[in-house]
């Protein structure tokens, strides 16, 4: 199993699991395994940073990741 | 002259006169554009081209400076214009009472050297980095939504919305705004990243957010410049 650092922005906080943050998934785990897991709806998920840089849904986790998803924004 | 004392420990007099020198177009005038005219008036820019076709209403007085109760119903330029008036009587403005269309595009943001996004709606985000890069002028776009706000510089060859938002046509008019609204201190705190931003493009330093997204999420304090290529 490896381990990932999740945050999870504005409206999909509501989705962070009960013990939020550190989050254990099986190696080959891609994002969109874990937004599925997480019951996000696909259309709310704008964004998804890994340790900091932009990636897409079928990104394969790795160890120790950080992962960042965000909802569209567009307010002003 | 004294207006700009505060300013010279950070902005030398060379500089000052650029941004006296300086033309930007502020595409609307709500909750970030009140606060970017705000500031881009007070610290010297020389001339605004500031638009929006919407008059002000009871629903902009929790976040959007330029309004007040005794506002209500008039045209956000005029009131834009009358405020940098009051601010700095040395900044030339161009208000135009009217939403930024294909047809107007190119008389109203001709002649800026950098545009502003303070927009509500991302197809309108959309149409606004089209004109500003057929213009060949950089973009300092902000959003906002509750308590979480976005930044970035668009430049003429940079992809742009498409690594935000993705495909135009998959996007709604609105994003989670629609659910969590608006609040005046997120507003004029992603109008003060984007003016800071728009200063730097001015002057050429410092580091922009090109390519880059600086999210903000007051509610658990978060601030992060992400890598968007």
């Amino acid at each position: 199993m490896i381990s990932v650092d999740l945050n999870l922005f504005a409206t999909l906080r509501s989705f962070l699991p009960d013990s939020p943050k550190t989050m254990t998934v099986p190696p080959g785990t891609c994002v969109m395994d874990l937004v599925t897991q997480l019951a996000i709806p696909e259309e709310d998920v704008k964004l998804i940073f890994i340790n900091g840089k932009k990636e897409a849904l079928s990104y394969v986790l790795q160890d120790n990741d950080r992962v960042g998803i965000f909802p569209p924004v567009g307010g002003g | 002259m004294s207006r700009y004392a505060r300013n010279f420990q950070s902005i030398s007099h060379k500089e000052q006169e650029r941004l006296a020198g300086a033309r930007v177009c502020v595409v609307g005038l709500g909750g970030l554009g009140g606060g970017v005219v705000e500031m881009l008036a007070r610290i010297g820019v020389g001339t605004l081209d500031l638009v929006d076709g919407d008059c002000f209403d009871e629903t902009n007085l929790n976040r959007q400076l330029l309004s007040t109760e005794k506002k209500l119903g008039v045209s956000k330029a005029t009131v834009a214009r009358e405020r940098v008036a009051a601010i700095n009587s040395t900044i030339k403005v161009n208000a135009f009472n009217a939403f930024l269309t294909r047809e107007n595009a190119h008389k109203i943001m001709g002649q800026a050297q950098v545009a502003v996004d303070c927009l509500d709606s991302i197809s309108h985000r959309f149409l606004l980095q089209e004109f500003a890069q057929i213009r060949n002028i950089p973009l300092v776009s902000g959003a906002i939504a509750g308590s979480t706000g976005q930044v970035t510089v668009i430049f003429p060859d940079d992809p742009g919305f498409k690594l935000i938002y993705g495909d135009p046509r998959d996007n709604k008019e609105s994003g989670i705004e629609a659910q969590l609204g608006n609040l005046a201190h997120c507003a004029l705190m992603v109008a003060s990243l984007q003016s800071s931003e728009v200063v730097k493009v001015l002057l050429g330093r410092g580091e922009i957010l090109r390519n880059r997204l600086l999210i903000c999420d007051l509610m658990s304090n978060t601030f992060e410049v992400m890598q968007l290529v």
